[in-house]
């Protein structure tokens, strides 16, 4: 294998100022991470922390592993959504390492209108199931939530990807044996008490966590019975005589270590199907990155800078190299794990799309993990393109793409426009995990590109109709079009809406990918029986 | 000389004759019970035979079972060490009886020495000084006038007491007439028996022993002497040779007057003189006919092994250096490292030995290396460490650093005492007498270094495994740092620490102070840091559920918290006790109002011809309890009730 030569200079004046635009970007978002990891108000944290409670992230801190990581999953969801502020979308996710296995965790953050599910706090532990179905990960869910949220209830019950899919989940995964384990930690309210209920094993903290059906209020509304919470469905009562819970705690810190038990017991260990080889540092520093990509998605760059600062030794096998330079395609190692890694290094041609169906394939056929590294304006167009059929060929890498069944990643490191975002596995293609850097930008199409095209439909429209269209208000028209994509094509409101798994800091890319290749390759992938749709020829 | 030494003995004083026995192409036979199987001195012999049970009565106190160990192994001669059968003339005998060479005296001059009052008779006879007494008519005035001529004080003590009952210092004649009186009534009353004894009272003396080597052949030496006064409870501590405060001419007349005691009884071998002395005075108080513990710091002195010697003179040979050949060279001391707690009043502590690491460059003598077990049924001693220097001040030096350099974990120790006792001011000019310790109390008692919290905290989240991306030891985290709680068990004290990863460092917080650590790096078993710009290292090693920082011969042991858990499982419990199943009462075993512990037995219930025993399920105040034998309850009735102490 090649190690990768660099062609940039730090002293670089260019270089310079990419890499203060970039730091900066990564700073406002680590800024935007600590503000959104407080949770709710201060006034519900500190209600919380009275009770005795912990708070989600100490929660997790507490459960996993000392020294170990945790993957955060779509710590920006519900950012600016809703009129109130949904911080992390009021549940924390992500991949944790407890009692020496990763586990998917899932915590409700009772500080956020009190762990209520918000239509993006389904999405959210969906995603998170999700997650533990592909890789096969026990889920631990640290419950302390009062249900749905009541006043968009239309947008959180019934539907096929609401409420219930959370118990029709818990239930599926359990019967493909993986662990589903809850721990009571506060309230468990009306739906809110299956998810206890539908797991293997249940923890419940005592004079804390309650289960119940219906809450004291509604008992005495139906009823008309006197009842307190504790006596309706607390801890004793579920670990003594309704059998509902199987474990009673003391408070927060004994149920995470009975939590972390029950893990240490599960049974089976996976091994990585992959084989890991010794691995060693990329030969140029992550930092430089900042420096490597443009301030502008627009200004063209050679994306074998990132790959060289992404891989171990900056070694990359490139398929290919002499044919469709747009397309880099090769082989390399993300902490002793093998990838293949499909990048963008300019707009796609027909050439380019073959070149990257039949690379997909490759992968695909020897089981080597896919890595998408999108940088697309989208497919070139024009009449010769067209006419060449384009279309059909784009085709192609999109049907490769799709029906690849080897762990795929896609992260998205500057625009992701129109088909091209399909082609190189957008959110919708199955990604393993998607992940989006703070200068990235996705949209069906460009701002710009946007503006015109749709102020040339309403010019043509009104000379039609043989009215004239001001110039002034065709000006502020555009600007409204391009304020728009701006702000919909930011990355922040990408990951408010679980468009992706996170924003990630450049320079964190090489470590989030490699725990997410280390638990991807836990189940062979079966290649016996590579079956694509029709390629188009 | 001996083809095959059978050491019928254990620990550091078995491998310690080994090493001399292999040296003189002697093979070596070692004696085990079960709680030895896997020991250091079983490991090193040439053969080994098991002798019975943990109890040392049950084993190395067994004479039978190590005589027929010997006949059965072809052992020609059998090293009893000291300790178990050393001072047992019986042994002596059956040894002899069974054709081995007994290394050590004849039973007769081990049963002359075991009685006391015998002893001292045979040596006030040979003219070595005993401690001046009377014992004999109970006149008042008779008894006033003998305390006159012993010389105040004195110590009157009740003829048939012990136990410090009807036992008066009586410091001038004017105090005696009601020293004595009290002393005959608390005799009286305690005894039966209202005869009392004199005997000299020293206020400040000084344990010193001369070291005696005699052949065969009538040449009998002694070794010069070792000052033994650092003890706790009588139990030596610190001893080194010779001794600080006795002149050439003490010297000269002690170590006549031991040999003389010794040549009394035709003693053949080596022996130890033991005088307790005051100034220039100096007293007989008994012979040990065995090596003593503390023997390595005469070797060190005169260049002699000992072991060696007795095997020699045993053997038959004459001893070729005379009285005047020998000399003292330079200085020795020994420390003896024990397995207990000085913070709990030095309560012995047992347990397996996960590391153990020894000075070098100084004698450490021991019985147990990494992976061994320090075990309940025997003497905690884990090693002795014997530093020599050219001078005195040289010794205690080297002997500080090397105890410095001692890690041990598993057990606690007092190898930080045993420092804090070498730095002493009175240890330091010699001046000390058999006070020492108990006059010192608290200030010796090592305190821990808050430091080593830290270092603790820092291992358990460094936590780093080669094999897992998950396991860096950096907490990595999206976009945030963690702020990792860790949770230690300190004694009986709970410490909560948080670990802040800041960029290549840490930020610890502990109670209100932030410590910030920088250049925090871990390598095998050593742990680095910067605390606020201080530099330390210490040794560390993560056991299962505990973790211990070594650092100038001190282990602190931190638990860690998922051992906690267990703890708090009683804290589930609402301290309702209800019956099992239908039965009847058959006992009680606590009253109503009292405090209990967790896992007390409460009640017995029969039922299903099963005796059941229900016991408190957490500490506290029993409630609720109306039961009495013979009662019949049904399934579910509340028996008892604990009451939690708030």
């Amino acid at each position: 294998m090649t190690r990768l030569a660099t062609k940039v200079d730090p002293n670089d004046v260019g270089f310079v100022a990419n890499e203060l635009h970039h730091r900066k970007l990564a700073a406002a978002l680590r800024a935007l991470a600590a503000q959104v990891a407080l949770g709710g108000d201060e006034r519900s944290r500190a209600r919380h922390i009275e009770r005795g409670k912990l708070l989600p992230r100490q929660r997790i801190d507490r459960l996993l592993d000392p020294g170990a990581a945790f993957l955060e999953i779509g710590q920006l969801a519900g950012h600016e959504l809703y009129d109130d502020a949904v911080p992390s979308g009021g549940i924390v996710t992500g991949i944790g390492r407890v009692s020496g296995r990763e586990c998917v965790i899932v915590v409700n953050d009772a500080t956020v209108k009190g762990g209520t599910y918000y239509p993006i706090t389904v999405k959210k532990h969906l995603r998170a199931q999700e997650i533990a179905l592909e890789n096969a990960l026990p889920c631990i869910y640290l419950v302390d939530s009062g249900g749905a949220f009541l006043p968009m209830q239309d947008q959180v019950f019934p539907d096929k990807d609401h409420f219930g899919r959370i118990f029709y989940n818990q239930a599926n995964l359990s019967a493909r044996g993986i662990p589903q384990i809850a721990v009571v930690m506060g309230s468990c309210t009306a739906g809110g008490a299956y998810v206890p209920a539908m797991c293997d094993e249940a923890i419940i903290v005592r004079n804390q966590g309650t289960i119940f059906l219906g809450g004291p209020p509604l008992v005495k509304a139906a009823t008309g019975e006197d009842v307190d919470a504790e006596s309706l469905g607390g801890g004793d009562v579920h670990a003594r005589i309704s059998g509902v819970a199987d474990y009673l705690a003391a408070n927060d810190a004994h149920a995470l270590d009975i939590a972390r038990e029950i893990v240490a017991h599960g049974g089976v260990t996976y091994r990585n199907s992959v084989t890991r080889i010794d691995s060693v540092s990329p030969a140029y520093p992550a930092e430089q990155l900042y420096g490597v990509l443009p301030r502008d998605t627009r200004t063209p760059y050679d994306v074998r800078e990132v790959i060289a600062r992404l891989v171990d030794g900056s070694a990359f096998h490139e398929f290919k190299p002499l044919y469709a330079t747009t397309l880099v395609t090769g082989f390399a190692h993300i902490e002793g794990m093998p990838v293949a890694i499909v990048a963008n290094n300019g707009i796609l041609f027909s050439e380019s799309a073959l070149k990257g169906a039949h690379f997909v394939q490759l992968a695909d056929r020897r089981g080597v993990p896919l890595l998408f590294l999108q940088n697309i304006t989208g497919f070139m167009v024009g009449r010769k393109y067209e006419n060449a059929g384009i279309a059909k060929d784009g085709a192609k890498m999109v049907t490769a793409v799709a029906c690849a069944r080897v762990p795929k990643f896609t992260v998205v490191i500057g625009g992701s426009f129109g088909a091209g975002n399909y082609a190189m596995c957008g959110r919708a293609y199955g990604a393993r995990m998607l992940w989006t850097w703070p200068n990235a930008r996705i949209s069906v199409m460009g701002g710009e590109q946007a503006a015109h095209v749709l102020a040339t439909v309403r010019r043509d429209g009104a000379a039609a109709r043989g009215e004239t269209w001001p110039e002034a208000e065709q000006r502020d028209f555009m600007d409204g079009i391009r304020s728009a994509y701006d702000s919909q094509g930011h990355p922040y409101y990408s990951s408010a809406r679980l468009w992706d798994d996170g924003v990630i800091d450049p320079i964190d890319t090489r470590r989030v990918l490699a725990l997410a290749l280390s638990v991807a390759c836990r189940e062979p992938v079966d290649r016996g029986d590579a079956r694509f749709g029709i390629f188009r020829m | 000389m001996f083809k095959r030494l059978l050491i019928a003995n254990r620990g550091e004083i078995a491998c310690r004759i080994m090493r001399t026995a292999r040296r003189m192409g002697i093979e070596t036979v070692a004696v085990y019970s079960d709680a030895d199987r896997d020991a250091l001195f079983v490991r090193e012999a040439d053969r080994a035979v098991r002798i019975g049970a943990a109890p040392a009565r049950e084993s190395y106190l067994r004479i039978d079972a190590v005589v027929e160990a010997a006949v059965k192994s072809g052992a020609d001669s059998i090293h009893p060490g000291y300790g178990f059968l050393a001072e047992n003339a019986d042994f002596a005998a059956a040894v002899q009886g069974a054709g081995c060479t007994f290394i050590g005296p004849s039973a007769e001059a081990i049963r002359a020495m075991g009685s006391k009052i015998e002893a001292k008779r045979i040596v006030a006879a040979a003219g070595t000084p005993v401690v001046p007494g009377y014992l004999g008519g109970q006149d008042g005035a008779v008894l006033a006038t003998e305390a006159a001529k012993i010389g105040f004080p004195i110590l009157i003590k009740a003829s048939a007491g012990g136990g410090g009952k009807g036992m008066r210092v009586v410091r001038n004649a004017d105090e005696f007439g009601t020293a004595l009186a009290a002393a005959r009534r608390e005799a009286m009353a305690a005894f039966g028996d209202d005869a009392v004894l004199l005997e000299k009272y020293l206020t400040a003396p000084k344990h010193i022993e001369v070291q005696i080597l005699a052949d065969s052949f009538g040449h009998t030496l002694h070794l010069f002497e070792r000052d033994c006064s650092v003890q706790r409870r009588h139990q030596k501590v610190i001893e080194e040779a010779p001794a600080p405060t006795v002149t050439a001419a003490q010297r000269a007349s002690m170590g006549e007057a031991a040999v003389r005691a010794a040549a009394a009884i035709n003693y053949v071998g080596a022996g130890t003189i033991e005088f307790i002395s005051e100034g220039a005075a100096f007293y007989f108080m008994e012979m040990n006919t065995r090596l003593q513990v503390e023997h390595p710091v005469t070797e060190a002195i005169v260049g002699l092994d000992l072991v060696e010697w007795q095997l020699r003179v045993a053997a038959g040979e004459r001893l070729p250096f005379a009285q005047e050949d020998l000399a003292v060279r330079g200085h020795a001391i020994e420390a003896r490292v024990y397995a207990e707690n000085p913070r709990r009043k030095f309560l012995p502590s047992t347990g397996p030995l996960p590391h153990v690491k020894f000075p070098s460059g100084v004698r450490v003598d021991t019985g147990v290396s990494s992976g061994g077990e320090v075990t309940m049924h025997y003497d905690p001693m884990i090693a002795k460490v014997i530093a020599h220097g050219d001078d005195r001040a040289q010794a205690i030096r080297a002997l500080r650093a090397a105890l410095g350099e001692c890690e041990i974990a598993g057990v606690e120790h007092n190898v930080s005492f045993l420092r804090n006792v070498l730095g002493d001011a009175a240890f330091i000019d010699g001046s000390y007498d058999t006070g020492l310790i108990e006059a010192r109390g608290a200030a010796l008692i090592p305190s821990a270094d808050p430091r080593c919290a830290l270092a603790a905290a820092l291992l358990v989240v460094l936590c780093r495994s080669e094999d897992s991306v998950w396991q860096r030891g950096d907490a990595f985290r999206v976009n945030q740092t963690a702020r990792q709680p860790v949770n230690l068990r300190h004694g009986v004290t709970s410490i909560a620490i948080e670990v802040e990863q800041v960029g290549a460092g840490y930020r610890l917080y502990v109670d209100a102070a932030v410590v910030a650590a920088t250049g925090v790096t871990l390598e095998e078993q050593t742990l680095r840091a910067r605390f606020d710009d201080e530099m330390y290292a210490c040794t560390v090693l993560r056991d299962t559920d505990a973790v211990y920082v070594m650092r100038a011969g001190a282990t602190e042991k931190f638990l860690l918290p998922s051992k906690d858990a267990a703890l708090l499982e009683g804290a589930v419990s609402d301290g309702r006790v209800v019956a099992p199943m239908p039965g009847q009462i058959i006992a009680v075993q606590a009253m109503i109002g009292t405090r209990v512990r967790r896992d007390q037995p409460i009640l017995v219930l029969e039922a299903m011809k099963m005796e059941h025993t229900l016991v408190a399920p957490i500490d506290g105040t029993l409630e609720a309890l109306s039961l009495a034998v013979g009662d019949r309850v049904v399934e579910g009735a509340e028996l008892f009730r604990i009451a939690a102490l708030s």
